[in-house]
């Protein structure tokens, strides 16, 4: 692959080593979950509009929405957009204390990705059983 | 590669002084940066709301989602969470199409297609929530 280098030099730039020779780590694992929960949840704003343009529609439109969001593919799509939400809320969180130059250390980072994970899983099932319990 | 081992080179004719004008600072570095951060910052609280309302919302009837739409507090935390979720899903979306798709014309229309989206769904989410709460 052709390139410039800074001085503005016409250079051969290497090609990174493919994605699968490296081992999956939390670190990395992470980061392209973030990405796909991001890709997930523009995908799950359709959801959010169309619940709020039933509710103004109308009766009729709204008792749709509700009746699609209550049925088994309702169900199973606003839980992988809870667990998506939830995600990409502790991920983000985890993002802003880098932007503020907190967690670089390796335990730090290591340690904060796991809590990501445990507190996505917890979050998402605490909703669902609060959820089934309020109603 | 066929010439790997040849020196470098681009066929193209272009001065040092043309190459550096139309790859200067797009002056706007930072923003994109910042507007991101910032309404990530804003849908802190905002997501936590609009999770603890749909707990509320649960199978309400019509009408008591009109009633909750018509408290102005609602609706003021509804149209922030509109504008924070939509501009922060338009910074995101922009920096993966950047990332992913090489070709420059087709890149730019996924670029002004996906903000047209965004600006439409925003906007419907928007004004179907105003129609209700006002």
């Amino acid at each position: 692959m052709v390139g410039r280098n800074s001085d503005g030099k016409l250079v051969r730039r290497p090609l990174s080593p493919h994605l699968q020779v490296y081992k999956p780590q939390i670190t990395t694992v992470l980061s392209i979950l973030h990405r796909i929960s991001g890709i997930a949840l523009a995908a799950g704003t359709l959801l959010l509009v169309y619940w709020l343009l039933a509710g103004a529609t109308g009766p009729a439109a709204f008792d749709g929405v509700q009746g699609f969001i209550g049925s088994i593919f309702g169900r199973l799509l606003l839980f992988g957009w809870t667990v998506a939400l939830f995600f990409h809320f502790f991920s983000g969180l985890r993002h802003l204390a880098w932007d503020a130059n907190k967690g670089f250390e390796k335990a730090e980072y290591v340690a904060s990705g796991w809590a990501v994970v445990i507190c996505t899983g917890v979050a998402s099932v605490l909703a669902w059983v609060i959820g089934y319990a309020v109603r | 590669m066929a010439n790997d081992n040849k020196a470098p080179h681009i066929d193209i004719m272009r001065s040092q002084l043309g190459r550096a004008r139309g790859l200067g600072s797009a002056k706007s570095g930072l923003h994109h940066w910042m507007a991101q951060r910032l309404t990530a910052i804003a849908l802190v609280p905002l997501t936590l709301w609009f999770v603890f309302s749909v707990f509320s919302l649960q199978g309400a009837p019509h009408a008591g989602m009109i009633a909750w739409m018509q408290s102005p507090l609602h609706l003021v935390l509804m149209l922030a969470l509109i504008a924070a979720t939509f501009h922060h899903m338009q910074l995101g979306l922009q920096t993966v199409i950047e990332d992913y798709i090489h070709g420059d014309s087709c890149r730019m229309v996924v670029l002004l297609a996906m903000k047209g989206i965004t600006v439409l769904l925003a906007l419907t989410a928007a004004v179907s929530a105003l129609k209700m709460g006002l």
